[in-house]
């Protein structure tokens, strides 16, 4: 089974995290002005790229914290975990 | 007049076939401990039962009569075998209050186990695949992970390598399965002396 690297608990068992979709998508800044059709965008319409996925990942059965992490989505491989604090997206 | 329930402990069922694991593996139950989780700034430097909250993931110190173990960067838990859990809970959330801390009573939410034995290191190693080699998984480690289905806090007690101990924090109502999980992956060593 593969190995996820959580930032803070180190290599584990993938079955311990749960996928939390793509990272660094920003809440609206004035949601109230969104139409119907920018609102679903905003919800439901994410990338689906083959290769270099920036995705955000919890480590569920650990710590329970989330955590940033590069993906590339064709070969499964993680290039990089990175913690909330240390970046934009994502939140703790 | 209404029927009083006595408290019991769920491991009771299984506790003469686990004393009648083979040689090299001894598994007991722990009496009911008291548990309290926190959060806290781990900036604020707090001391508890006479420790600092460690602050190294997957770690464990002793605390007073109990332990103070590393569950999340601001999220620990305080184990007393010889605290009520109100006294227990009380007395961390005063501490904690000051410094914008608090704790909360989780005692009904885990029992122990302790495994120990020479072969304690393959039997876990066959539901959990963290690195429990004595170099890496060395007395003072915790974990929180999987062993077999169910999600536990590992915590190395004694890392000789010919006789190490654990003890297990698993919830109450996977006690019962983690129990027959340990009975099925002792099988094997049934008819035969232990190994270093």
């Amino acid at each position: 089974m593969q190995l996820i690297e959580c930032p803070w608990c180190g290599p584990r068992e993938e079955v311990e995290f749960h996928y939390g979709g793509q990272a660094g998508v920003p809440y609206p800044e004035d949601p109230a002005a969104l139409d119907d059709v920018q609102w679903a965008q905003y919800v439901f319409f994410r990338d689906n790229p083959k290769g270099r996925f920036e995705e955000r990942w919890s480590h569920a059965a650990g710590c329970r914290r989330w955590f940033n992490a590069v993906r590339d989505t064709a070969t499964y491989r993680f290039e990089r975990v990175q913690r909330p604090d240390t970046t934009q997206a994502g939140t703790r | 007049m209404a029927d009083l329930l006595t408290r019991s402990h769920p491991l009771e069922p299984y506790l003469t076939a686990l004393d009648a694991l083979p040689d090299g593996l001894r598994v007991t139950a722990e009496p009911f401990v008291a548990l309290a989780g926190l959060r806290v700034d781990p900036a604020s430097g707090v001391q508890l039962r006479g420790a600092a909250l460690p602050t190294t993931p997957n770690t464990w110190v002793p605390a007073g009569d109990g332990r103070l173990v590393w569950l999340g960067p601001d999220e620990w838990l305080v184990t007393s075998p010889g605290t009520a859990p109100e006294a227990l809970e009380a007395e961390v959330a005063g501490v904690l209050r000051p410094v914008g801390g608090v704790a909360v009573d989780v005692s009904a939410q885990r029992i122990g186990l302790r495994i120990s034995g020479p072969r304690a290191r393959q039997v876990l190693a066959k539901g959990c695949a963290i690195d429990l080699h004595p170099r890496v998984f060395v007395p003072g480690s915790s974990a929180q992970t999987t062993l077999g289905q169910a999600g536990v806090v590992l915590l190395a007690l004694d890392g000789r390598d010919d006789d190490a101990e654990f003890a297990v924090l698993v919830r109450s109502s996977f006690a019962g399965y983690l129990a027959t999980w340990l009975l099925d992956a002792c099988l094997e060593y049934a008819d035969s002396a232990p190994t270093s």
